[in-house]
């Protein structure tokens, strides 16, 4: 479609525009002030100014969150995608259980993210669990507040539950744009299951797909409830990722400074990366 | 209502508020270039996106902050050479990006 | 081939229900059942902490404070973002682009960067424990959403319809009101819905936000879980309510679902 060039917009936009700078710049600007002066309480301040910066940027302990944060959103990346793909072709394409499937599939999304924490606690306990119980009486040792990787185990089986139908409905979604004639046409020609796929289904799901992990990484970046509920950031610091190193540093041990450092340069990381993504889709909307 | 009006908690330095006013002023001064020439000089750059000025200036100001960062985290230097380097990567933004 | 059609979404199905049944399962057992030891099923089948639940104003009062900002939050968001997305789809004006992209960096921008600054934002406004800081604060990231939503359903609404109206006579709030709306009334419909969706699920802000009068329901379990020993039960009973306002909301809409994904702008 063809737009007008026409400067008034910006008067129904405007209303957006103060709502949103509401929430988002005084705070950030209050982010970028904390992280420049050392409190003391009862609002006094004093200028310390890049120090928490170079603090955060060499301390072994960001590193460390930030390292098992690129570890998790990998991880996750690389299984929910295929299998969100997987299941959205093997979907029935219409047909009365479409509409089924589909609500199951979306109620994970509707749930709020500390009962999904909570859920998977009670799901995982090693006494009185399913998921506890079952594989303690497979002989395989679990016990998720004890073993990290039982702990990584449960977060990453935890996050595949509550967010492939994603990625299931997104490419279910761009699946169902093809029209029958392709198929049709793909019969004739007699192409194998795997060029359909490959020829076909693959381009018509490319931008839903990028959407689909573009979602993904941005909301895995930014994981805090789940976790927390689940595993409190534990045992040690196994499953402590960003956003709950981050909460840990501002309202568990008050180190303004710090935290407000942590902020910006998460904040930053989560803008560069939402630049790349939208810089790629637009490209796409283009061709 | 006085209350309303306290920005104690905001904990402003003239430091931050000087680095808001700038960034503030460089959006001011892109809407008049826009509003002088406008359709902000689009272009394929090398690095194969097509570029406006605006998107070019927000480039720029990303890639100041991480080169700002870089420089923090990577060596001992004073930050001032930091900022030498972003200014030569604006320069280079936006000439060529 | 066949067999593989339905045997693997309905794997997946039964993966997706096991935890859910293992909620529910435990919230109708008595605590000396779930502390006595593994069971698949209720033994001593009891609904004592659903009726505690639903007549202690403690609980209660969560559910009620948390449905009344999704609600407040649901309509501003997308009243809001209505004007503004009609302005993205049909102009082009100075800085759109980046005005886009700005609305959604704040979808993707961590909440927990946020939530210290918006406790101290939303005191010194007065608003701190009332349902209005909550809906406000969960509009950073449901308004851009709307917007975003919004403009896909009207891009797709042929601007004749616009210029035809305004021939006709109509000024912007009449043709907006009585022509346009009703047309992309499904799309409306959708984008509430993942208003909806995304401020019940989200609990940083709403509990940084507040502490007694509006505390949500989210927030009731956290504390009751920490507090007043390990009452599995109660928690996995809360649990379950707070299922069943989503699976609702979501059969209503179950037919809109596919199309507000086929945009894929979720």
């Amino acid at each position: 479609m063809t737009k007008t060039w026409n400067n008034r917009a910006w008067f129904l936009v405007l209303p957006v525009l103060l709502l949103v700078a509401f929430n988002a710049i005084i705070p950030l600007m209050t982010v970028v002030n904390y992280s420049v002066q050392e409190t003391f309480g009862n609002n006094l301040f004093f200028f310390e100014g890049v120090k928490w910066y170079e603090d955060v940027l060499t301390s072994e302990r960001f590193h460390d969150s930030l390292f098992r944060q690129f570890l998790f959103t990998g991880i996750i990346l690389l299984i929910e995608v295929p299998l969100g793909v997987a299941i959205a072709l093997t979907m029935p394409r219409s047909g009365p259980w479409v509409s089924v499937c589909l609500v199951l599939m979306a109620l994970p999304l509707l749930i709020p993210w500390n009962v999904v924490g909570a859920m998977w606690n009670i799901m995982a306990l090693p006494d009185i669990g399913l998921l506890g119980y079952g594989l303690n009486a497979l002989g395989i040792p679990y016990n998720f507040t004890r073993q990290p990787i039982s702990a990584w185990f449960t977060v990453v089986l935890m996050d595949v539950w509550h967010w492939t139908s994603l990625v299931v409905l997104l490419a279910y979604a761009g699946l169902r744009s093809i029209p029958e004639a392709y198929y049709q046409a793909a019969k004739i020609d007699g192409a194998s299951r795997w060029s359909v796929f490959r020829y076909i289904q693959l381009p018509k799901m490319n931008r839903v797909l990028t959407i689909a992990v573009l979602l993904r990484f941005m909301d895995s970046f930014m994981i805090y409830t789940e976790p927390f509920v689940l595993t409190g950031g534990g045992p040690g610091n196994a499953t402590t990722f960003l956003s709950i190193d981050l909460v840990k540093a501002a309202l568990g041990e008050f180190n303004l400074g710090i935290a407000a450092a942590m902020s910006i340069i998460y904040f930053l990381m989560t803008l560069l990366v939402s630049w790349i993504f939208y810089t790629l889709m637009t490209r796409g909307d283009e061709q | 209502m006085a209350h309303w009006l306290d920005l104690t908690w905001m904990a402003w330095t003239w430091q931050t508020a000087t680095f808001f006013l700038v960034i503030f002023a460089l959006l001011c001064a892109m809407t008049i270039w826009e509003w002088a020439s406008p359709g902000g000089g689009p272009r394929h750059g090398i690095l194969g996106l097509d570029t406006t000025r605006g998107d070019r200036l927000f480039i720029s100001l990303l890639g100041s902050a991480f080169i700002h960062l870089g420089w923090l985290g990577l060596t001992d230097m004073p930050l001032w050479g930091g900022t030498i380097l972003s200014l030569i990567c604006a320069y280079a933004v936006f000439r060529w990006v | 081939m066949r067999l593989s059609r339905w045997l693997v979404p309905s794997l997946y199905i039964l993966f997706l229900l096991l935890p859910i049944y293992w909620l529910v399962n435990m919230s109708f057992k008595t605590t000396n059942e779930i502390l006595g030891g593994f069971s698949p099923w209720p033994k001593n089948f009891t609904i004592d902490s659903y009726v505690e639940i639903l007549t202690n104003p403690v609980w209660y009062n969560g559910y009620i404070s948390s449905i009344s900002y999704v609600i407040i939050n649901t309509v501003i968001s997308v009243s809001f973002a209505l004007p503004a997305a009609y302005a993205f789809s049909r102009y082009r004006f100075l800085g759109d682009k980046h005005l886009f992209f700005w609305l959604l960096t704040n979808r993707m921008a961590p909440p927990a960067v946020f939530a210290l600054p918006f406790y101290q934002l939303y005191s010194a406004i007065g608003l701190f424990d009332t349902p209005w800081a909550v809906a406000l604060a969960h509009c950073l990231f449901n308004i851009p959403l709307a917007v975003w939503i919004l403009e896909g359903f009207m891009s797709g609404v042929p601007k004749e319809i616009d210029e035809t109206a305004y021939i006709d006579g109509y000024s912007f709030p009449r043709f907006f009101v009585r022509i346009f709306m009703p047309l992309i009334a499904s799309g409306i419909g959708v984008t509430a819905f993942f208003c909806f969706m995304f401020s019940w699920v989200e609990l940083l802000l709403a509990k940084t936000l507040t502490s007694v009068a509006a505390k949500p329901i989210a927030a009731v379990m956290t504390r009751t879980a920490s507090t007043s020993g390990y009452e599995l039960g109660l928690l996995a009973t809360a649990g379950v309510l707070t299922i069943i306002p989503g699976a609702i909301v979501i059969w209503f809409v179950r037919n809109y679902i596919a199309k507000g994904f086929a945009l894929g702008r979720v």
